[in-house]
């Protein structure tokens, strides 16, 4: 659905992506993990059109990113970077409702569908109790909730999401992972995400990426990973693999630094 | 409690309004010759003649009206420049609007003593002359509103360090620019106001169509290139529009920037951050405000009349601390 070709990627004479290939197929659950600088970010950059790539095409659908209306994008990809102006002084339901931006008239009124949505994705997000509360009265959880229902209403097919589940504390990230899951297995949402934490990532995606120097060097099904590979040859540390009973899939224990 | 909010939104938009139009009248009515609100009408619709008229109509009411637009311009440009650079410090100045625009009259001070008619003319052009210059410098594959910033205020310097040199070997003919520096609005009439009235005034009204754009765009690049807007070409149309309005002003009041500062933040801490409700307010505020210092401008130590940009700081900048230090505690 949304797929990556040579892409490459030069800041000055640094190399950040080198000959890069992706495939997102639809319904799936992809995350994204790797050491820092090793080009996750600027990938994430590359497929939300904020910066462009020095060669290769993004494409969705078969259609070259770069070419369409920056509108019709935004109708089938949603997107939560981790660089975002936050401002404390406006309700929750005024943030949400800019995620129908793409959808306006001429006008700029939101119309009774809009408005629709906006009331939907609070729900799922549940922030309804919440819509009337400025942001600089909710909790770092809820804010994060917030930001990603302005992304919900934007009812994409796609939703990237950039280190969703950095800054907030172990309860708030399975609550929000939980709800991308949620997303996932109800509405098929096609979600690609950068995560942080190995064992959350395995746990609640189908597929697994693993990016060394600016290219994807592990791409696997989470069931299959080749755990000591990941670690060592991606994070260059030794941990120790167990299965879960239940999911068939692999976590690990951090042993030391090679 | 959703409606209560809006609600009162709408109640504190129809004091700003109160307030414009109490200030227009205000400033109509004050100053050497104190004229009454009923006196006002008659001369206006019946005695079309004659020295009061004169004054009334092309001293009073001309000069208040192009106070109000001079305001409405000002604020008008810093709530756009603040909201796409997502800097509380940018205002009209920081794009070279004032340093571009005083730099022009300076040369034409200095050199084209005879032609001082030309003066709002030339500082508009030197004034958008300059905001480009600093765009084109600050373009990089696109504008980085820090670049910007950074770029302005070399470029200003630059050009203050111009006009400096003016008032240090011309001293004799910057005799004048005392009031265009600081700000002031004297002997401004319907010339003036015509000419920067179609900028001003299509430039507000282009803006007020596009709160929402501006609403996005201050939640950053990648925000708003997410939520399907062009953000080169948006920013670059905000710039542009800022730059018209700001021009305007400074063309005929002169480097009174600190409007620009202040209204916006003053709207926000009544509206928040939804530009639906802020740009209208700046609107009223900014035109109200540049109303009513211009007012006390006149007639505090008349017949001295001071620059109307002294005013604004002495009462502005206390005002301004204080609401500051509410909004903390509240």
């Amino acid at each position: 659905m949304l797929s990556c070709h040579h892409l490459s990627m030069n800041y000055g004479s640094k190399q950040v992506l080198d000959n890069l290939h992706l495939d997102i197929s639809k319904g799936e659950i992809v995350s994204l993990v790797g050491s820092n600088g090793c080009g996750k970010s600027t990938l994430f950059k590359i497929l939300g059109r904020y910066l462009f790539p020095t060669q290769g095409r993004v494409e969705l659908e078969g259609k070259n990113i770069f070419r369409m209306k920056f509108k019709e994008v935004a109708k089938k990809i949603g997107l939560l970077p981790q660089v975002r102006r936050e401002f404390m002084d406006i309700s929750v339901e005024t943030l949400v409702s800019y995620g129908r931006y793409p959808y306006l008239g001429f006008s700029q009124r939101l119309t009774k569908e809009d408005k629709g949505f906006i009331q939907w994705a609070l729900d799922a997000t549940d922030l309804y109790q919440k819509k009337d509360q400025l942001l600089s009265t909710l909790s770092g959880g809820e804010r994060q909730r917030a930001w990603l229902a302005m992304a919900l209403a934007q009812q994409t097919e796609i939703l990237l999401l950039d280190e969703p589940t950095t800054f907030l504390d172990i309860s708030y990230q399975l609550d929000f992972l939980d709800l991308i899951y949620k997303m996932n297995q109800e509405r098929g949402l096609t979600v690609f995400m950068i995560l942080h934490d190995i064992n959350q990532a395995i746990q609640y995606s189908h597929r697994l990426l693993a990016m060394k120097e600016g290219t994807i060097y592990i791409d696997s099904d989470t069931k299959k990973i080749p755990m000591e590979k990941l670690l060592q040859d991606v994070f260059g540390i030794s941990g120790t693999t167990f299965y879960h009973g239940d999911t068939q899939k692999p976590y690990w224990i951090p042993k030391n630094k090679i | 409690m959703s409606k209560n909010r809006k609600k009162n939104k709408k109640i504190i938009l129809f004091v700003c309004f109160v307030f414009f139009i109490a200030s227009g009248f205000l400033s109509i009515v004050q100053g050497a010759v104190y004229i009454s609100l009923k006196q006002i009408f008659h001369l206006l619709l019946y005695e079309r003649e004659g020295t009061l008229h004169q004054i009334l109509w092309n001293v009073r009411i001309a000069r208040t009206v192009v106070a109000g637009l001079v305001g409405m311009c000002l604020a008008v440009s810093g709530v756009i420049l603040q909201g796409i650079m997502g800097n509380p410090l940018a205002s009209p100045n920081l794009i070279g609007v004032s340093s571009g625009g005083g730099f022009m009259a300076c040369m034409i001070m200095v050199f084209f003593p005879e032609q001082h008619y030309l003066i709002p003319a030339g500082a508009f052009i030197g004034a958008l002359t300059t905001t480009l210059v600093i765009y084109f410098l600050a373009w990089r594959q696109g504008i980085e509103p820090t670049r910007l910033i950074l770029a302005g205020i070399a470029v200003s310097s630059f050009l203050n360090a111009g006009i400096h040199a003016c008032t240090v070997f011309y001293p004799e003919k910057m005799i004048g620019a005392i009031g265009f520096t600081v700000g002031g609005l004297a002997a401004r009439s319907w010339p003036d106001f015509w000419m920067i009235a179609p900028y001003g005034f299509l430039s507000i009204l282009i803006t007020l169509l596009l709160p929402q754009k501006l609403n996005i765009l201050s939640l950053g690049d990648e925000v708003a290139i997410g939520l399907g807007m062009n953000v080169e070409k948006i920013r670059f149309l905000f710039i542009v529009l800022s730059s018209f309005l700001a021009a305007s002003a400074v063309s005929v009041a002169g480097l009174l920037g600190f409007v620009g500062l202040l209204v916006p933040h003053i709207s926000r801490i009544f509206f928040g951050s939804d530009y639906r409700y802020v740009l209208p307010s700046c609107i009223l505020l900014g035109g109200g405000i540049v109303m009513l210092c211009d007012t006390m401008a006149r007639c505090l130590f008349s017949p001295i009349e001071i620059p109307v940009g002294i005013i604004m700081a002495l009462l502005g900048s206390p005002f301004f601390l204080y609401l500051l230090r509410q909004q903390r505690k509240g």
